[in-house]
Parts: structure tokens; C-alpha cells; sequence
């Protein structure tokens, strides 16, 4: 049995708007981290996977608000901490995060070595400047990085290998969780790749120990994580490993997600590419009972008036949804023929 | 739009079908050693070189290539927004003109584009509605009767799956990216060009709607015969959808082809290797290649 990097119990966070009114963009989201696992996050824009991103990582600044639930990083509970001593002591050293934009995370006007020497002295600020560049120069190297980058204005890397040097600069100080935001969504199909053997590396040599990737492409969360969940209007609606998700979804939402899957491959042949009608519930009044329940195919009345747990079968897996597995399953089986 | 008085059935399409008689069809633009350069002397940049083309009407043709391959530079000088440097461009077995103002007009009637960005695609300051009026106006349409106009804005909606009577009165910043990509969409179901040209039309949107966006697409194609030239980067989408593609590489096309050709039996090593950089659900993905 191996550790548990990240634990999260009940985490709800929301955002207060203008008028006073709560919404509740992550609610009651439990997951856990075992030591050298990834984890995947998917769901379709404004689902709430980003403001998850920020939660975990105690960005608690307005209009997003801590509301209860638990975070625990390798045994030290972080939940209800102060913004900015979760700045000071957890940022970088616990957990690390990579934005979207590599672009906009970067300022044009320093050169990366400083960068690097900012985001170590803000954490020791005694250390030498001398060894911060050899270090910096040796894990730039390490996760193969050219070594002029390091001189380099951000404007001069392209966006595949801004992305990758914003990569080597949150996790200098191995963090113990990585949070990845979407890190290859605005690249192409090469440099994403690079992205990807990058942070396989990082788990690799150990810089960090668990991860999370976020994103919408899903036969990418199929190549990089070991396990998916399955995001709709701030719920985890689904959740199991890479294969079982991608093959046996069970929940209709993860179904219709599998189904808007696109490969190059002989195996697509057939497939069929079907969207899911309509638009996420606003989560300003959430629906009372299953919040996909105006989307779905399989809606019978009892689905918009019971709120539904989280149900667990086959061991780790587990579902939101009023119909059971097996009855899920007949009836896509019959869908299929 | 939890209830939708006119659903366009979105469940119709397996893989689409490659229409067979293709290449037998006139053809509706093609070129002939079109060339952009960039810059002047030792700084000169070919970024187009030499390409040939042949685009049949209705059909659906990709063109994949990298960041930096010439893809955008190309779609310009297609529609007319930058001037060629060298070779033709033809349009209905004609050579296009766009050298006057009134002649390019005339030339935007036939061919239309989506952009990548729905963000910045629209004018902020004029209400939907006014947007899709402006498109009855410029196609001939200025002299309806205005209950006409409705009928024919409803039924673009309708089209694109969004509804007309909670639009009217807000402005495209207040709609979600791929409901503003599917407002283009009804732009060019009310324009009918003869060629829409869509560049990464939905790389800013997620998987989920990206299916949608794809299915209106293949509905175009279908009814209303329209070509459609799809620029992509994800070669995965552009297998499913198109009748043909052309892979791009540094300003040149190194393959083209019917889909299933190009993507099952790849020759050129370039095309190789972008399908061999795609994650992969059916087959391992081989990270070492990098």
C-alpha cells in the first residue's frame, strides 16, 4: 500500500457575485492521490474543473471563497489556510500549478534565469545566486531544455518550449503535487508531445510525486493519467481508471463525453461521433436532483426531484447517477445494436 | 435550451461517407502555383511555395499542418485578404479577379470563412440580430418584407441549434464560444457561399461542442452543397470529416490525397510523424520518438 499524496474530502469552494449570490463551482469533490499516480480531470468548459485547479491549491482570493471540506497534502491538512501563507509555505515546496497560458505567465521584459532565482528566493531568501544557476542549468538539462534558454527572453522560445520552461520553473523545488491546467491545449500536436514526456519525466526522476491533468481532450488523459474524473456543473459525476473510462463509461455524461472522441485510427471507423444536446444547468440554483438530468437521455421523473450520491462499484469505481450499473449497461448495449 | 422546437439530428453521422463521384465534379477553386513571400532580400521568407490545388464543389477538403506550416497564409490569399506573389488562383473554372474594390465584393459573395477566434469575430457593438440582418441585406435580401427576414433568421437559428427569440436583443459577447462559433455558422447558412473556408474553427472549443460545430459542417456540405476547406492542426478531425486532405509542411504540400489514404497509408515522413505525435486510444502511443 503505497502513500497517499493528496487527499480531498467534501471540498466546496464558491464564487460570491456582485449581487451576493453563491455559486457553487466545486461541490462536495473528494478525491485521493496515491504517491507516483496521475490524475485526470475532464469535463467541458465550465464545469469547474479550473476553479478545482485553484482550490486545491488555496488560491482563496476573491470573489472565490473557501467554503468546508479538507485538502490534505502527505499528511498536513492545508484547508481554511490564509491565502498568503499558503503563497509563502505550500506553493512550490507542496504543490505546484501550470497555467494554460505559458504566454501570459511569464513577464517579457526578465530572462528566465531570473525567473528561476525569484521563485527560489522567495522560499529561502539566504540562498546563493551562484548555485541557483548551476541548479537551474542542471534540471534544465535534466528534462532536456536547451541551456541558452535560461538566458533567453520569454519572447524568444516558442509556445511549446515556454510551455515546457514554465514547467521546469514551477517544479524546481519538487513540489509534491502538480496541478496541469490545460498545459497543451494551445499547442500543437508535436510540442504537446514534448509536454507530455516532459512531465512523464518529472514523475520519472521523482521532481514530483502525483499529479493532476486537466483538460478536455480525452485520448490524451488516456495516454498520460492512470485514473479519470469525470467533471459536470461542479460534481464528479464519474470516476475509474484510464481504460475503464474510456471503454466502459458508465454514467450517460461520461458516455457522451467518450463518444465526441476523435483518432486517427482504424478502430474510428464506425464510430459514432455524437454530441450531447444543450447546455450546462447555471449553477447560480443548481437543479434539485441530478444536475445532468435536462441532457440526458435516459431521464426518467424520479432523476430531477432525488439528489444523488456518489455510488462505488467494482471496487475503486465510482458513479452519480439514479439508474444502476447494470440497467446502464443494457440499455447500451441496446443503444449500440 | 433544454427543450428545442427544431432539433437538427445530431446523431445522423457515423464517420461520413466519402462521396464517390468527387473527383468526376467541376472543379470550384483551384491553383496553380500559388506563392506568398514574405519580406525582401536576405530576410525573404517563402511562406507558400509553389502549391497546386484543386478543390471540387461540395466537397470537403483538410489542410493539416503545424504551427508555422503556411496554413493561415494560405487561407488568406484564398479569400482575398493578401495578395499573391506569384501563380493563379481560379474560381469556377475562371480566373479570380479581385483587382477592384466592387470585384472583390462580388468575389466575397462565393466564398466565406469562419475563424479560429469567435471572441473576436463579431462586431461588439451591433446586437445579434443585426448581425444576421446584415447578411439578408448583403445577399440580395435588403427588399423582404420584414416578417420574411424573421422567418429566414428563425430558421438559421434553428439551423445552428440556438433560438432565435432569446437572441434578439443580446450582443455576441454575451453568448459562449461555441454558441458564437454556431452564430457564424447561421451567418454563412443565410450568405451560402459557394466555399466556406474554416480555420481551426474549433480549436477554442471543447470536445463536447466540438461535435456539434462538426456535425452543422457536414450539414452544410450536405444541403446546400457548399465546399468547404477545413484548416486544422488535429489530424484526428480532419480523418473523420473530410473527403480529402492536403498535408502542409514548411509552405509546401508533401501529400494529398482521399482521407483514407493519407491517414491509414501515410507516405511522406512528415505525415508520419503528425499522426504518429497524436495520443491514441486503439494503438500504444510511442513517447520515445520525441
Amino acid at each position: 500500500m503505497s502513500k497517499t499524496m493528496l487527499e480531498v474530502r467534501g471540498l466546496t469552494t464558491k464564487y460570491i457575485t456582485r449581487f451576493r449570490e453563491d455559486v457553487y463551482a466545486v461541490d462536495h469533490v473528494s478525491l485521493s492521490i496515491e504517491e507516483g499516480k496521475s490524475l485526470g480531470i475532464a469535463g467541458e468548459s465550465g464545469c469547474g474543473k479550473s476553479t478545482l485547479a485553484l482550490s486545491l491549491m488555496g488560491y482563496y482570493f476573491a470573489p472565490l471563497h473557501y467554503q468546508s471540506g479538507d485538502i490534505i497534502i502527505d499528511g498536513k491538512n492545508i484547508s481554511g489556510m490564509d491565502p498568503d501563507d499558503v503563497r509563502k509555505s505550500i506553493l512550490g515546496t507542496e504543490i505546484a500549478y501550470i497555467p494554460q497560458a505559458a504566454m501570459n505567465a511569464l513577464n517579457p521584459t526578465r530572462r528566465i534565469r531570473k525567473f528561476v532565482e525569484d521563485v527560489i528566493l522567495a522560499h529561502d531568501p539566504k540562498a546563493d545566486r551562484k548555485q541557483i544557476s548551476e541548479m537551474a542549468e542542471a534540471r534544465f538539462a535534466e528534462l532536456g531544455l536547451p541551456p541558452d534558454v535560461l538566458d533567453k527572453h520569454p519572447v524568444e522560445l516558442s509556445g511549446g518550449m515556454k510551455q515546457r520552461t514554465v514547467i521546469a520553473i514551477s517544479t524546481i523545488l519538487k513540489p509534491k503535487v502538480l496541478i496541469a491546467d490545460e498545459p497543451s491545449s494551445a499547442l500543437d500536436v508535436t510540442s504537446q508531445k514534448m509536454v507530455i514526456k516532459m512531465l512523464r519525466d518529472l514523475m520519472e526522476k521523482g521532481y514530483i510525486r502525483a499529479m493532476i491533468f486537466i483538460t478536455h481532450e480525452l485520448p490524451l488523459l488516456y495516454n498520460v493519467t492512470d485514473d479519470i474524473m469525470v467533471m459536470y456543473a461542479g460534481q464528479i459525476v464519474e470516476r475509474g481508471t484510464a481504460k475503464e473510462m474510456v471503454f466502459d463509461p458508465v454514467h450517460p455524461y461520461s458516455r457522451g463525453l467518450m463518444h465526441s472522441i476523435i483518432v486517427p485510427e482504424k478502430g474510428t471507423r464506425g464510430h459514432k461521433l455524437a454530441a450531447i444536446p444543450g447546455t450546462p444547468p447555471n449553477l447560480k440554483n443548481p437543479p434539485q436532483g441530478c444536475r445532468f438530468a435536462d441532457r440526458c437521455k435516459y431521464v426518467v421523473p424520479q432523476c430531477r426531484y432525488n439528489s444523488i450520491p456518489m455510488i462505488e462499484f467494482d471496487d475503486s469505481r465510482g458513479y452519480r447517477c439514479g439508474h444502476s450499473v447494470q440497467h446502464l449497461r443494457e440499455v447500451y448495449q441496446h443503444d449500440d445494436e | 435550451m433544454t427543450t428545442n422546437e427544431c432539433d437538427v439530428n445530431t446523431d445522423s453521422y457515423l464517420r461520413p461517407k466519402r462521396l464517390e463521384d468527387i473527383d468526376k465534379r467541376p472543379l470550384c477553386l483551384s491553383g496553380k502555383g500559388v506563392t506568398k513571400v514574405f519580406g525582401t532580400g536576405a530576410k525573404q521568407t517563402k511562406a507558400v511555395d509553389h502549391v497546386d490545388f484543386e478543390f471540387h464543389e461540395g466537397e470537403l477538403v483538410s489542410i493539416v499542418g503545424e504551427s508555422g506550416s503556411g496554413k493561415t497564409t494560405l487561407s488568406k490569399m484564398l479569400l482575398g485578404l493578401l495578395s499573391i506573389s506569384e501563380g493563379e488562383i481560379s474560381f469556377q473554372g475562371k480566373p479570380r479577379d479581385i483587382s477592384t474594390r466592387r470585384k472583390k465584393q462580388e468575389y466575397w459573395k462565393g466564398i466565406q470563412a469562419i475563424f479560429q477566434d469567435p471572441f473576436s469575430s463579431f462586431n461588439v457593438f451591433s446586437k445579434i440580430d443585426t448581425v444576421l440582418l446584415d447578411c439578408i441585406n448583403m445577399c440580395g435580401g435588403r427588399h423582404l418584407p420584414k416578417a420574411k427576414k424573421v422567418e429566414m433568421m428563425t430558421e438559421a437559428c434553428c439551423f445552428v441549434n440556438l433560438k432565435y427569440a432569446e437572441l434578439t436583443n443580446k450582443y455576441p459577447f454575451e453568448l459562449s464560444g461555441g454558441q458564437m462559433q454556431r452564430l457564424m455558422i447561421a451567418r454563412i447558412f443565410l450568405l451560402k457561399p459557394k466555399i466556406l473556408l474554416a480555420d481551426e474553427p474549433t480549436s477554442m472549443i471543447d470536445a463536447c461542442s466540438r461535435a456539434t460545430i462538426l456535425d452543422m459542417l457536414l450539414h452544410l456540405r450536405d444541403e446546400i452543397g457548399m465546399t468547404i476547406i477545413f484548416i486544422t492542426h488535429d489530424i484526428g478531425l480532419s480523418y473523420y470529416i473530410s473527403d480529402s486532405v492536403y498535408i502542409m509542411e514548411h509552405g509546401k504540400f508533401v501529400e494529398h490525397g482521399s482521407a483514407d489514404e493519407v491517414i491509414l497509408s501515410p507516405k511522406a515522413a512528415y505525415t508520419k510523424r503528425l499522426i504518429s505525435d497524436v495520443p491514441k486510444i486503439y494503438e500504444p502511443w510511442d513517447l520515445s520518438t520525441v
